[in-house]
């Protein structure tokens, strides 16, 4: 094969993929502007002027922002709390000598094979005996406790890896272990830190499973659950809905595009090492 | 000196070590017992009660369940739905393993192609891994929409008739298998592209000079390098695919007549919808069982793999 039949052979296959994987979201953003009656005139055209914004405010009026405000909510802090929660565990199985190291820490990453079924009904059941069911606090312990296997298990590799120097002058500093912890872990694991709230981050954000089984009214329903209720009650307004899934993929994509680097290391987070 | 009350001192320093090693065992539960309390409460505890659960009837009333022993795995192993389910996961496993990580590895060597605009290509094949999995099955139904969806606008184009995707038994589940498809690949392509940025440059420049060329550089240095990132693609497959359900729920609910049923849709259903708490326990509970077979089976695996220093 020639060397020019090659290159334009992995010209082709590359602009294949390209069609492929990126022509669903041309279609999504194209039909967020586009009036109800332009998408059923001509639905394939990639742009109808003109422009149509009004889906966009549209959406607010149908609920949109209360989905948001909760997504953000529930994010925050939820992986505030996840970073704090797994980073303490992590310390003593990590760094400090004692019988239960290896099954504490195979108990917490043996979570990440769980199927979430398995736990679907006496979460729920527990949920309800709390008094917390349809609140965005039903949703917190899950989360929490979901996001915990993948986060011990990257900051635990990384905790090893801090120089055991560090910790023994802090000791004849007179530093306790709380005091090594902030002082020395906390700092020294900043990146994998960054890596696990960019991981977490996005897990949450798109969470659905636990927000379908623990949330039922639309006041405290999550972005995911939200645009599922919009599907169902107006499937018909296709354009509104499209502009509806480009605003809550947004977050995502602008850290996306500005954070390339870190966003891809995180996500691979679980498979490649911090 | 030594001679002086020996007994008395080595009691004091054994109090003081016992004090020490109190304290430093209370350090250590203080550190973990946030942790332990939440994973016990929200993973291990409520497997237990799963399958507590799974031995008893229940439809979700304040009484609570009755035991009735095996009944609901006797019931399961003679369920035809519940072996379509696990039948349809194992196909979510198939076109993951087999699919989903060869397009990844194809993308991944892609972004080392000597292309223009490499850097949009780039980012255009990794978004779909970054849009939440309900806006990514409901975008796809619109795809897919028999009268509106560009799909069947351009096979028509090519004089093909007009396909139901989702709405036909015989074409729903290959349907979403490849929004599967698409929307998991970018994340094998980033994996590989680790792996295939850690390969020394050296290599490829002894072998060129050896003669090698294109592709037996790649089927002699990159693939062979490349073989324990396909491992760990596996498993995040293998692992990934039978805890499905997302996408399944939104685009079709299980459904035209439980063709794209899976066992977490199932078990959904008849926890959810209709109020069959201990029958779903069940199919939650099997489902933890085939995991945790799964997981057992690739460990030992693994540990052979290692051990015998094959493909490492």
């Amino acid at each position: 094969m020639s060397k020019h039949l090659k290159h334009l052979l992995t010209y082709v296959v590359a602009l294949l993929l390209f069609v492929f994987m990126g022509y669903p979201f041309l279609y999504m953003i194209s039909t967020s502007f586009k009036s109800l009656e332009s998408f059923f005139i001509e639905p394939f055209a990639i742009l109808s002027w003109p422009l149509n914004f009004s889906n966009y405010t549209e959406v607010f009026t149908m609920g949109l922002g209360r989905y948001f405000m909760n997504s953000i909510i529930i994010s925050v802090t939820a992986v505030t709390l996840v970073v704090l929660v797994a980073a303490l565990a992590s310390y003593p199985i990590s760094r400090l000598k004692f019988k239960m190291n290896r099954p504490l820490f195979l108990l917490f990453i043996a979570g990440m094979m769980l199927p979430i079924h398995a736990t679907l009904i006496p979460i729920f059941v527990l949920t309800q005996n709390l008094g917390i069911y349809d609140s965005l606090l039903a949703l917190l312990g899950p989360y929490i406790a979901f996001a915990l296997p993948i986060s011990i298990f990257i900051l635990t590799q990384f905790m090893q890896e801090v120089p055991k120097e560090l910790e023994e002058a802090a000791m004849i500093d007179g530093c306790g272990h709380i005091r090594i912890f902030w002082n020395i872990m906390v700092p020294m694991t900043i990146p994998a830190i960054s890596t696990i709230v960019i991981y977490n981050f996005i897990h949450i954000w798109t969470e659905f499973i636990f927000a379908l089984v623990l949330i039922s009214s639309p006041g405290n329903m999550t972005l995911p659950l939200g645009l599922q209720r919009f599907y169902d009650e107006f499937s018909v307004n296709v354009p509104a809905l499209m502009a509806a899934l480009t605003l809550a993929s947004m977050p995502i994509l602008l850290v996306y595009i500005f954070a390339q680097e870190k966003v891809v290391k995180g996500l691979a987070g679980g498979a490649v090492k911090g | 000196m030594q001679t002086v009350s020996p007994v008395k001192t080595s009691k004091h320093l054994e109090i003081k070590k016992k004090k020490k090693k109190w304290k430093h065992t209370f350090t250590i539960c203080m550190f973990i017992a946030p942790a332990l309390f939440i994973y016990g409460l929200y993973v291990l505890y409520p497997i237990l009660s799963t399958f507590q659960l799974s031995l008893s009837s229940w439809d979700g009333n304040p009484a609570g369940p009755t035991f009735i022993g095996l009944d609901n795995y006797i019931r399961l192993l003679s369920d035809p739905i519940f072996f379509k389910a696990l039948r349809n996961n194992i196909l979510v496993v198939l076109t993951s393993v087999f699919i989903q990580i060869p397009l990844g590895l194809i993308l991944a060597l892609l972004l080392f192609a000597p292309l223009k605009g490499l850097r949009v290509f780039s980012t255009v094949y990794f978004m779909p891994f970054l849009m939440s999995t309900v806006a990514i099955g409901l975008l796809w139904i619109f795809i897919f929409d028999p009268i509106n969806g560009p799909l069947n606008k351009f096979i028509q184009t090519l004089g093909m008739k007009p396909v139901a995707w989702l709405g036909s038994p015989d074409t729903a589940m290959f349907s979403v298998l490849l929004v599967i498809v698409w929307q998991f690949a970018p994340f094998y392509m980033i994996l590989f592209k680790a792996a295939m940025v850690g390969i020394p440059d050296e290599l490829y420049e002894s072998a060129s000079i050896d003669g090698a060329t294109g592709v037996k550089k790649f089927i002699y240095i990159t693939l062979p390098l490349l073989i324990p990132t396909m491992v760990t693609s596996s498993i995040l497959a293998i692992v990934g695919s039978l805890k499905q359900f997302d996408l399944f729920y939104i685009m079709t609910g299980g459904g035209p007549s439980n063709a794209t049923e899976l066992m977490g849709t199932y078990m959904y259903k008849n926890a959810f919808l209709s109020f069959n708490m201990g029958y779903a326990s069940t199919i939650a509970f099997t489902m933890f069982l085939i995991a945790f077979i799964v997981t057992v089976i690739i460990q030992v695996l693994e540990y052979y793999r290692r051990k015998k220093g094959v493909f490492s």
